[in-house]
């Protein structure tokens, strides 16, 4: 069985399709939990961006999954297999669930690659090509408590053609098959849950067979592939997504790939996902921006969690560099959104205040815009750390609001406060 | 005590006999209490107060150039148990400039450190970095390297930005000469030094609050040297630093003009080698009577993935150590060596600038540590011993030691078997 003994609880569904509920009994000996809708930790081979232990503790509360993936992983293969001990004491982490993805959801890699039999990953010496033998090897050596299944994912880059996205159903319920027939001979991964991934393009009947047969394998979730910000609009990504959801069973969770964007995360939780991966707030602090758009939807508007922002704040937020929040095929990600404010910008040069105010976070608590406005003018390293402490913990708090206005009903309250139109 | 002042400077310079007046009787802002002396060496342990903490020296002063350690949180490096640490006063002067540090509180306030800075004068920086300088009686004068204006650094513009800065120690500017230059243009510099000092000790507008430290010049020459000690001491300011050296000269110059120094400065003001930071180099320099040391090295050669040992340095980035599971150095107690393998960070460095972080707190964890063993060792009267171990430790066998560090050690009576 590759279903490890996590348990999905739903607390509530709310018009048919957003769930609020709790992941439990995770990880082997099944200690940890998981609120849904949530995000993953982002790392790069098992580092949060940017940060060190102590200064990831800095952070209260962290996700209890913590994601890898195979694009920083596969080169390392042998240090794992001569290591023995699985990543996790490998590289230090703390006690954390490890979910272990193929790609990484913030670099873009190259199309074209994959096969009947094989896909590719880019690491840091080039491309590694992986058959499902390959694959499941690294998973042995790796050790995760979760991992995708191997999956021909390639249909969102380019515009792919019918015949393109039946064909990447059909190899990743292959790739599947063949992961779970190793996967129940191996001792190494008893207790590890499996992951299959939906695929279908933007075809909606491609959708719902790859949903219909994945559902039919003894996964423990599904990630939902293809659905990359840039894809789709987001139109159609929930509606393809809704329809996907309601062929998966309720006790088990749905990973949406690739999208991180507050307003798409908003629409896809309202389609029916539970788990996002968390690499937003690592592309915002590579822009040298720090994320401060508003969650906070209680009664008084003068409180926590807020941007003091003033309205040369937000003509800043809306003009210039930002990009509409509707980007058909745009897959550069690297543009700011109108969810953030661009530190390097003069403005902040003599702004003493904390990025966002209220934000309890270490940078918010013990740095001022002005101090993080120089680290970026002088291209010092701290402003990376930084950055990435706060817009982690800025991230994690939009979550929590999200479980919250779920459990008040206050969803369309928060779309409205998230998207700026809510006035102060 | 009888004060002239060589003044053959042109009509921008202000007469200071009245700032001697006032640097005696102000309060000072810096105390010097000798906690041991070692009977066999010069060296000393101490307790060195500033404003806002005091420091256990022998130290090492990590560097941050542009207020901020490298990547590293003040949180980090204040458990790290650093006590005090350098500011640039060229870059900060630069970006983001003495006006926005000034309304941010400081350099303690800009970068929110609650324990000391010490604070250069720019003068290095000038010379080092900028191509186009000119050094003249005025001051110093170059083209900024970001719009460039012409700008001219002298004596109390350098003074006036650390001023604003706040830092507890500045530096003079002294007329800084590279080591490897000879003839007249060293005793020209040495002369303009002591000058230069009589200015920046006129400009300091915070005696109450921010030491200034003279440095004593005269490169290789010992006379020169000599020259500038008589004249400079006879200044009162709190503490001295010994510069022009830990440039390209030879290491048999150098500590010759070290030990020179030490012995003709004052017991009870601490003295300061700048620029020096290798292991071996802080050691024998203790020896010679230093207190206070700093250097780039340590943070600068840890982004390169070197991480400093006892037994030399460790390139973590090489092939050998991809499977090498232990930590950088077993016995080391820093957060890096506790969680972390060789061979995670080898991976590491592949993926993520975290990989530079870590090595960069164990490389300060490092410093600081050999300089709490040192100052252990000598308040417990044991330093020549921990000199022997030392040196066992770092060099394969006795062949290897640095002649000259042998020379240095065996003229404060240590001699290596």
């Amino acid at each position: 069985m590759a279903a490890s003994r996590m348990k999905l609880e739903l607390s509530r569904v709310v018009q048919g399709n957003a769930r609020l509920g709790l992941l439990k009994e995770m990880g082997r000996m099944g200690q940890h939990s998981l609120d849904i809708p949530g995000c993953l930790l982002y790392t790069h081979l098992g580092t949060v961006p940017h940060l060190t232990q102590d200064t990831l503790h800095t952070l209260s509360s962290l996700p209890a999954v913590t994601q890898v993936t195979l694009s920083n992983m596969a080169e390392h293969q042998d240090v794992l297999e001569e290591f023995k001990g699985g990543f996790k004491k490998f590289a230090g982490l703390h006690d954390t669930v490890l979910y272990c993805s193929l790609h990484d959801p913030a670099a873009q890699c190259p199309t074209g690659h994959t096969t009947n039999k094989t896909v590719s990953v880019w690491g840091s010496g080039g491309r590694i090509e992986l058959t499902v033998a390959k694959f499941m090897a690294l998973q042995k050596a790796v050790q995760p408590d979760w991992y995708q299944s191997m999956a021909d994912g390639e249909t969102w880059q380019a515009s792919a053609s019918r015949k393109r996205v039946r064909k990447s159903v059909d190899r990743t319920l292959a790739h599947l098959d063949e992961c779970l027939m190793v996967h129940q001979k191996s001792q190494e991964l008893d207790g590890v849950g499996v992951f299959g991934v939906v695929e279908g393009g933007d075809i909606l009947e491609e959708r719902l067979r790859s949903a219909r047969e994945t559902a039919k394998r003894p996964v423990a979730g599904f990630c939902l592939d293809g659905f990359q910000t840039g894809a789709m609009d987001q139109v159609l990504r929930s509606q393809l997504i809704s329809a996907v959801t309601k062929e998966l069973p309720e006790d088990k969770p749905r990973l949406l790939q690739g999208v991180g964007r507050p307003d798409e995360v908003l629409a896809c939780v309202e389609a029916g996902v539970d788990l996002f991966e968390g690499f937003f707030p690592f592309q915002a602090t590579e822009r040298g921006c720090a994320l401060c758009f508003s969650f906070d939807i209680t009664p008084d508007p003068e409180s926590a969690g807020r941007a003091d922002l003033t309205a040369a704040d937000e003509e800043q937020r809306t003009a210039g560099e930002t990009q509409p929040n509707r980007d058909l095929n745009c897959v550069d990600q690297t543009h700011m959104t109108s969810f953030e404010m661009n530190l390097k910008d003069k403005r902040y040069r003599d702004d003493f205040r904390p990025l966002v105010d209220g934000c309890g976070c270490y940078c918010c608590r013990n740095h001022q815009r002005a101090y993080v406005h120089h680290l970026l003018v002088t291209n010092e390293l701290l402003a990376g750390v930084l950055l990435m402490i706060h817009n982690t913990s800025h991230y994690h708090g939009f979550f929590r609001a999200i479980r919250a206005a779920l459990a008040s009903d206050k969803m369309d309250l928060l779309r409205r406060r998230v998207l700026g139109n809510g006035k102060k | 005590m009888a004060a002239t002042i060589n003044s053959e400077a042109d009509g921008n310079i202000k007469e200071s006999s009245m700032s001697f007046k006032k640097a005696l009787t102000a309060v000072q802002p810096l105390s010097l209490r000798i906690v041991a002396e070692c009977p066999v060496t010069k060296a000393r342990a101490c307790d060195l107060t500033l404003p806002h903490c005091t420091v256990s020296t022998p130290v090492f002063m990590p560097v941050g150039t542009q207020g901020t350690l490298k990547g590293i949180t003040v949180d980090q490096l204040e458990v790290l148990g650093c006590q005090i640490c350098l500011g640039n006063t060229y870059h900060l002067g630069m970006r983001p400039g003495p006006e926005l540090i000034e309304k941010a509180n400081g350099l303690h306030g800009f970068m929110n450190w609650k324990r000391n800075l010490l604070t250069d004068s720019g003068g290095f920086q000038m010379v080092s970095l900028v191509e186009l300088s000119e050094v003249t009686e005025e001051g110093v004068k170059f083209k900024s390297p970001y719009d460039g204006k012409e700008i001219l650094l002298s004596p109390e513009k350098s003074i006036s930005i650390q001023n604003s800065l706040g830092s507890d120690i500045m530096m003079q500017l002294d007329d800084v000469v590279s080591s490897t230059v000879r003839g007249p243009r060293v005793e020209e510099a040495m002369h303009r030094s002591i000058r230069w000092l009589d200015r920046c000790i006129a400009a300091n507008k915070h005696p109450d609050r921010q030491n200034l430290f003279a440095i004593i010049q005269g490169g290789l020459d010992a006379e020169l040297r000599k020259a500038c000690l008589d004249e400079m001491t006879q200044r009162d300011v709190p503490g001295f630093a010994i510069g022009g050296l830990s440039g390209g000269e030879e290491k048999d110059d150098f500590w010759r003009m070290v030990t020179l120094s030490t012995d003709h400065l004052p017991r009870e003001k601490p003295r300061y080698l700048m620029g020096v930071g290798y292991a071996v180099d802080l050691v024998v320099c203790v020896a010679l009577g230093c207190d206070m040391f700093d250097c780039v090295f340590p943070t600068r050669t840890a982004r390169f993935g070197s991480a400093l040992v006892p037994w030399g340095s460790l390139q973590v980035k090489q092939k050998q150590f991809a499977k090498d599971f232990q930590p950088i150095d077993p016995d080391c107690q820093c957060p890096t060596c506790k969680r972390h393998s060789r061979a995670y960070l080898h991976a590491l460095f592949k993926s993520d600038t975290a990989a530079m972080h870590h090595v960069t707190i164990h490389n300060i964890a490092y410093q600081l540590t050999l300089m709490r063993s040192v100052r252990q060792s000598i308040v417990e009267g044991r330093f020549p011993e921990f000199i022997r171990t030392f040196m066992k430790r770092l060099f394969p066998s006795r062949d290897q030691y640095p002649s000259w560090a042998v020379e240095a050690l065996a003229s404060v009576n240590v001699t290596l078997e």
